[in-house]
């Protein structure tokens, strides 16, 4: 048993060099301005899985030779690794705040895109969910993102907006978790986005939320200060703002800011 | 060979020193920059805005229910274990296991396919009460009992093998039934490994994670336990989590005062 142990501690230790080596091989930067190549790692809210895994995919066939790294999970859990020194070189963030708290590691922040709410349910809409208010009924299980993260702190605005007092059976780690409950049809709805609940076409079913009810909030996107790629980084971010970029977002039913 | 050669070879050699200390610094390291970092001064606020009071209580119940649940079905499954000859039951040791060698989150999934909505059992229970167990309080200490409930019965199962089967035997011969024996006669032989294995089956139980964030929900004040609550925090307010460690380092402590017998002495002294 111990001589394992010893052993599995060594290869961790050891697959953690090989993985710092690499980033910093990955990061070694572009030859010159006009020909981009290398590696870069993005951060992203995992409201943006779709949208950016087909941004990834254009840009990398329009710049052979770069490789975008990508990484999703809640804004906020982001944002803690980030000042905690993950090596990142872009951060897209699902709200101001979560951008904000990095201060001097991230600045010139654009606000690219934003986006609102919607009720997810299961397909067959089992318990009949029509609006906001109906998620307050007892018996009705509702899932919500966290407090913590943006989509959690916009499901609070809405159903104050709503006057309801909802208590939710799940309060998840992301969005994506959220959708997931609803998927599975564990609980009777849950509150995503609606960019979400069309990416989910056919697996869960969205019930719109009036705008005078509905609340939104706000992508900024950054080259954080400590990018090993800054070329590479700021290219990635302006395809993002360009027309392309901003097709593929709004295909994916995100509005302009 | 003189005394004094002697006592160098049989000192401690020069390249086991170092890397012990640093082995030791590094185990130590963690946990004591976690409490110079606590901000003292603001723990009570911390633990009045973040919940604690409550992911604390619902911590303590659920642990404890588990614990009672993992005592009632893991000491008779232990003599099984330890007991019974026939076919098969190396097989059932290994069921044991399973929970011992998944990582929790998958124990989660697996808790969803068992017993979620759309589960395998979950799904006739559901038809038959309208009851689900995935996101409400009988559904953190189920996941709890999942993961916890195999140290218990491993722990018990060493004990009833080399207990002293003779106090048995006289006690058959004296015409108590088999089950009378059990309760009375073999349970009280290894109490000492039965409270040993709900020590640990209770820590476990109360410092588990992956499987009750996952099946339990994370909600404030209904199934939003300590370790789960330490998640939301480190997302909200990094700064703020290491003051949510302190009362599960208590219990830490508590496991390692009640059980030093056990851990804390060398074997051969």
């Amino acid at each position: 048993m111990k001589p394992a142990l010893t052993l599995a501690v060594a290869a961790t230790a050891l697959s953690l060099v090989a993985c710092s080596s690499s980033a910093k091989a990955g990061g070694g930067g572009a030859a010159s301005p006009s020909k981009l190549s290398g590696a870069i790692t993005v951060d992203a809210a995992s409201s943006l899985t779709e949208a950016f895994d087909a941004l990834k995919s254009q840009f990398e066939t329009a710049h052979p030779g770069t490789t975008i790294k990508l990484n999703y999970g809640a804004s906020s859990d982001l944002s803690t690794q980030i000042s905690q020194g993950a090596p990142v070189d872009v951060f897209a963030s699902a709200s101001e705040k979560n951008m904000q708290s990095l201060g001097s590691q991230a600045v010139g922040a654009k606000d690219f895109v934003s986006n609102t709410l919607e009720i997810a349910v299961p397909p067959g809409n089992p318990a009949h969910i029509g609006s906001v208010t109906d998620l307050a009924n007892p018996g009705v299980k509702v899932a919500v993102c966290d407090p913590a993260v943006p989509c959690g702190v916009v499901a609070q605005q809405v159903f104050t907006n709503a006057k309801v007092t909802v208590q939710p059976k799940a309060s998840l780690a992301d969005v994506k978790s959220t959708l997931a409950a609803v998927e599975s049809g564990e609980v009777d709805a849950g509150l995503v986005y609606v960019t979400d609940v069309r990416a989910a076409a056919g697996k869960v079913v969205g019930v719109p939320i009036p705008n005078d009810v509905n609340a939104s909030t706000t992508y900024p996107i950054a080259v954080l200060k400590g990018s090993t790629n800054a070329v590479l980084a700021r290219a990635f971010v302006a395809y993002v703002q360009s027309a392309a970029g901003r097709n593929v977002l709004t295909a994916d039913g995100f509005e302009q800011p | 060979m003189t005394h004094a050669r002697q006592r160098a070879a049989l000192g401690t050699p020069a390249v086991v020193l170092p890397p012990a200390l640093i082995g030791l610094l590094f185990l130590l390291l963690p946990t004591l920059a976690m409490l110079v970092r606590t901000p003292w001064s603001r723990l009570g606020a911390i633990y009045r805005d973040q919940h604690v009071w409550a992911a604390l209580r619902i911590s303590l119940e659920s642990s404890l229910e588990a614990t009672a649940a993992s005592l009632v079905f893991g000491v008779p499954l232990a003599w099984l274990l330890a007991r019974v000859r026939m076919p098969g039951i190396g097989i059932a040791r290994a069921i044991v296991t399973i929970p011992l060698v998944l990582p929790p989150v998958i124990g989660g999934v697996a808790l969803f396919n068992a017993f979620g909505r759309k589960g395998l059992l979950g799904s006739p229970i559901h038809s038959v009460l309208g009851q689900d167990l995935p996101f409400s309080f009988p559904g953190i200490v189920l996941a709890q009992v999942f993961v916890a409930m195999p140290f218990l019965v491993i722990t018990v199962e060493g004990a009833f093998r080399i207990s002293d089967r003779g106090v048995e035997e006289a006690a058959a011969t004296l015409g108590a039934s088999r089950s009378r024996i059990f309760l009375q006669v073999t349970v009280p032989l290894v109490l000492p490994a039965i409270v040993a294995g709900a020590v640990l089956c209770w820590a476990r139980a109360l410092g588990e994670f992956g499987a009750t964030l996952l099946f339990g929900g994370n909600v404030p004040g209904s199934t939003q336990t300590l370790p789960t609550l330490v998640l939301s925090v480190f997302q909200r307010d990094p700064a703020d989590a290491p003051a949510l460690a302190l009362p599960l380092m208590a219990v830490a402590v508590v496991v390692l005062v009640g059980l030093r017998d056990k851990w804390l002495r060398p074997i051969a002294s």
